[in-house]
């Protein structure tokens, strides 16, 4: 084959489009008699509606319908559970949806509770000021601990408690172990995780065709399949009548895979109602309230080890806040606790988590997934253990890495796929030596760190190591099609927010087919394209519907390359693929186009043998047994100015093992921007409610997003470990990126702040937080 | 809201009569008036500069402004950068050729910030690039391959 595009740094297909502005978005689509929703949203945590009236903004010039929760009749019910529970013995879990408008009650600030239509924005939203609810505030549930005490308030009084999920996984016997051990740490942890905040807000748009009977949507979803199939349900329509596309979407980090929004719901089946296409586009505001988010964990961990730092056991018991409703189930603290155990080896874990619902908005997962969380209590408890050993930080990782030698490595828990977490593949040392290289770790402790200090300065360094689950299923398909042009499509199930998919993607076709990249069109996100598929989410798009484009482009290979052996009547393994052609090796002249082939299979006239299928065509799908475990190292350096306690990254490192790259340029861009989400969460970006269950920092002036000026130059480096469980020995890179930051920065920290011998727990950091740290004692 | 107000606008060369709010934002105005899409809203007040458009060559966001504020005044927009995505401006080959890009939304707002940047400053320090660019924000590619795109850029348009 005369180029290889799989592993090499190309372009992306999709970025002329996009670079001119071309390309469309959800908030882009404008259909003729567009009417526009606004919503009025709860003002209140927790409060009883006494009643609503709506009848001046009915008045209002524009406006075409207000509807409440007791206008929606039948429709009115609450969303599907998206992920039910993990199959773990005795687990407890209150399943409690979204409902598409709050009826008799409002849990939480930004919950809708009416819907106006009207003939522009600017009116529904001129009608949401018309409108008078009546509230009965009620005592709201914010502080998870408390949420646990009897006679808290209760945000669904149905429960009985707070409790949403009650969880414990065991491997081993810890407590056997503890008592075997020579040193056991034992401390509480605090991790909160915050918003998405994709620079692109939620936006539907619907469609109704009453002629042809047929529902078209907009909807800027990482998993259009999934949503055409609930909404064509919830309607009563066939799925065969309804047509999801997620265009161009504006970042998606996992928010955006959540389902069913309330106003996903509600937008197509207004759009029914009233015979009128309708557009509903989240502004910022919103989107700090009414979609989902992560928020913070309490985590009692303990450690036990032996004095030379072999780790014996590990129990954690933490509490999850999952915010008013549950619909995602447990994905991220189930996250959280499969996470925990990183690349070691570990012999004996307890663990035991309760989820617990507040009036605040609800969790699900944002890029990490709750892996931040895990990962930071294990690698904080490695740094302490080693502070009190006296053994250097990067030596007690090293000593309990699970060795190259011992995967299949199984952890005898349940993850968030309901398979055993067992890892696939991994090999750790190499990526922790690459990544100490990189950092200049030796010469930074022993000679930059102590002359620097002398100068006064207080910079310090951070290592930390991590692995995380990508890559599950159940499984993505796909399409590969030639047309008698000699181009290629592809079609897939998954959505796309940026990944590249359109190139990564191509790539892989490419090389199968023997054609130019930029000849291979890839379409995701629409359903009238492909059926079938469950969306873009746990670093997985590269690793499940990249093999299902592979096996597909395979098929087509082999489709083409026998047909062309009897058109040219030489024996299929004399035959090659090359710029568009299949051609007798050694005599290129003899050779037929794709583009003829594609045509003479799908012949107009005359016989075919049986059982021949028609075209260049084949769709196939793809199912790993268990999800693929990607790895790192991440480390940077701090220096950190005690009187304003402003922390400045000087360099940062990640040294990454996602198995085979098919794009580098693809990776180092996920990894870049992960790192930059990570740091974020690490120093700038938190979530702030009040004790009323009020959203403090509810705009880009409160929330801080780190700019060019936060985020440093990023080193990334990677080392291969391919998986054995897809053809192609990929594994997901989306998150690793912004899972281990937080902790890195914070070891960084403390180690730079080493003469106030501080020991910090939590994270997110700040300049205001560590300024308390540093003057408590 | 019937404070109706006849405007001229220029934008990408093209003089457009539309009768408007006074409140309509300019950023509407472009996007759902005149539909030129490729000017995006992130935020609506001020901060991520998704919106950025030149307005008579400088760099203002279109959500602070009122369509009303751009009577006989020039707007550019991304639209107007390529005649179309066969002949990209150098900046804009300088970010695909860095992969300055990943979901594409705040794109836009950066390239109309980053042209009058370099037509001022044809030879920028890093430093320099990340403080013209510290009013965008862009949550896909932790900005390194924009700064190495936008030094791509300077090199290409200094030729």
């Amino acid at each position: 084959m005369a180029v290889r595009y799989f592993g090499a740094k190309i372009k992306r297909n999709e970025d002329p489009t996009l670079l001119t502005g071309r390309a469309l978005f959800t908030d882009d689509v404008d259909l003729p008699g567009m009417l526009h929703v606004a919503f009025l949203r709860s003002d209140y945590a927790h409060a009883r509606i006494r009643s609503i009236d709506v009848s001046q903004a009915l008045k209002r010039p524009g406006v075409v319908a207000v509807y409440t929760a007791e206008d929606l009749g039948d429709y009115w019910r609450p969303g599907p559970l998206l992920v039910p529970p993990p199959p773990v013995e005795g687990i407890v879990f209150n399943q409690r949806t979204q409902v598409p408008l709050a009826k008799d009650k409002v849990r939480f600030v930004g919950e809708p509770v009416v819907m106006v239509v009207a003939e522009s924005r600017y009116i529904a939203e001129d009608a949401l000021e018309d409108i008078f609810v009546d509230y009965e505030p009620l005592e709201p549930v914010v502080d998870i601990e408390k949420a646990l005490e009897p006679g808290a308030p209760l945000v669904h009084e149905d429960v009985g408690s707070n409790v949403a999920a009650h969880v414990v996984q065991r491997k081993g016997d810890y407590e056997a172990a503890k008592a075997e051990a020579d040193v056991v740490i034992s401390r509480r942890f605090f991790y909160d995780h915050g918003l998405a905040a994709a620079m692109e807000n939620r936006g539907y748009v619907a469609h109704w065709d009453p002629k042809a009977q047929f529902l078209t949507i907009w909807d800027t979803t990482q998993a259009p399949v999934v949503i055409r199939n609930g909404i064509a349900a919830m309607l009563g329509l066939s799925e065969s009548q309804v047509r999801v596309i997620a265009p161009f979407i504006g970042g998606g980090f996992g928010p955006k895979i959540m389902m069913f929004y309330q106003e996903e719901v509600l937008i197509p089946w207004v759009a029914m109602q009233l015979n009128r296409p309708v557009k509903w586009i989240e502004d910022r505001r919103e989107n700090f309230v009414a979609t989902t988010q992560e928020r913070y964990q309490i985590h009692k961990a303990e450690i036990a080890l032996t004095k030379d730092g072999r780790i014996l056991g590990v129990k954690d018991v933490f509490l999850h806040d999952t915010g008013a409703y549950d619909p995602y189930g447990l994905t991220v603290p189930i996250n959280s606790q499969c996470t925990l155990l990183g690349p070691y080896d570990i012999p004996n874990y307890y663990s035991e988590f309760t989820a617990v619902f507040t009036n605040k908005t609800i969790v699900t997962p944002y890029r990490g997934a709750g892996r931040q969380h895990g990962v930071f209590v294990m690698e904080r408890l490695l740094d302490i253990a080693a502070k009190e050993l006296g053994i250097d930080r990067t030596e007690i990782r090293r000593k309990n890495f699970i060795p190259p030698d011992k995967f299949p490595y199984n952890n005898e828990i349940i993850y968030q796929d309901f398979a055993p977490l067992v890892y696939d593949s991994g090999n750790y040392e190499p990526a922790l030596d690459k990544a100490l290289e990189l950092i200049g770790y030796e010469k930074f402790i022993k000679e930059e760190q102590p002359k620097l200090r002398a100068q006064g300065k207080h910079v310090g360094i951070g290592v930390v190591c991590y692995v995380e689950g990508t890559g599950i299923g159940p499984y993505e398909g796909a399409r590969v099609r030639v047309e008698a042009s000699g181009k290629v499509s592809v079609a897939t199930g998954v959505g796309t927010q940026g990944q590249g998919h359109f190139t990564s993607f191509a790539q892989i076709v490419a090389d199968q087919l023997g054609v130019d990249v930029r000849d291979v069109h890839i379409v995701t996100g629409d359903t009238a394209q492909f059926h079938w598929g469950t969306g873009t989410f746990a670093s997985r798009g590269a690793v499940v519907a990249g093999s299902a484009i592979y096996e597909a482009a395979k098929k087509v290979r082999e489709k083409a390359l026998k047909l062309a052996s009897e058109i040219l009547e030489v024996a299929e393994e004399d035959l090659e693929l090359v710029d568009g052609y299949v051609r007798v090796k050694g005599a290129p002249e003899a050779k037929i186009s794709l583009g003829e082939l594609a045509v003479r299979s799908n012949p107009l006239r005359g016989a075919v043998k049986p059982g021949t299928e028609p075209g260049l065509e084949a769709t196939m799908y793809f199912g790993p047994e268990r999800g693929a475990t990607a790895s790192g190292t991440h480390a940077c350096i701090v220096e950190v100015d005690p009187e304003t306690c402003m922390a400045k990254i000087l360099k940062y490192v990640v040294v990454h093992d996602c198995g085979k790259v098919i794009n580098p340029l693809i990776v180092e861009g996920q990894i870049h921007g992960g790192v930059a989400q990570g740091i974020g969460n690490a120093f700038y970006e938190q979530i702030v409610y009040n004790e009323d269950g009020q959203l403090l920092t509810a705009s880009f002036m409160d929330y801080l997003i780190p700019t060019a000026m936060e985020v440093p130059p990023i080193v990334t480096d990677h080392v291969e470990t391919p998986s054995p469980l897809n053809p192609l020995g990929t594994k997901g890179a989306g998150e690793a990126g912004a899972i281990p930051t937080a902790a890195a920065f914070v070891q960084a920290v403390e180690d730079a702040l080493s003469d106030y011998n501080i020991e910090i727990l939590e994270a997110p950091l700040s300049p205001n937080r560590l300024y308390e740290l540093l003057h408590k004692k | 809201m019937t404070d109706l107000h006849t405007i001229r606008v220029t934008v990408n060369g093209t003089t457009y009569e539309r009768t408007v709010e006074a409140r309509m934002l300019l950023s509407d105005f472009i996007r759902h008036e005149l539909g030129l899409t490729g000017t995006h809203v992130g935020c609506e007040h001020g901060v991520c500069g998704a919106c950025t458009v030149l307005f008579d060559g400088q760099p203002v966001r279109s959500c602070l402004m009122f369509a009303v504020q751009a009577d006989g005044h020039e707007i550019m927009t991304v639209e107007g950068l390529a005649p179309d995505p066969d002949h990209l401006h150098p900046l804009q080959e300088a970010f695909w050729e860095a992969h300055g890009l990943q979901c594409g939304f705040c794109t836009p707002g950066f390239l109309m910030t980053l042209k009058p940047f370099l037509e001022e400053n044809p030879n920028p320090t890093e430093e320099e690039i990340r403080l013209a660019i510290s009013g965008n924000l862009c949550r896909c590619t932790g900005y390194q391959h924009i700064i190495e795109a936008v030094k791509l850029a300077a090199e290409k348009m200094r030729k």
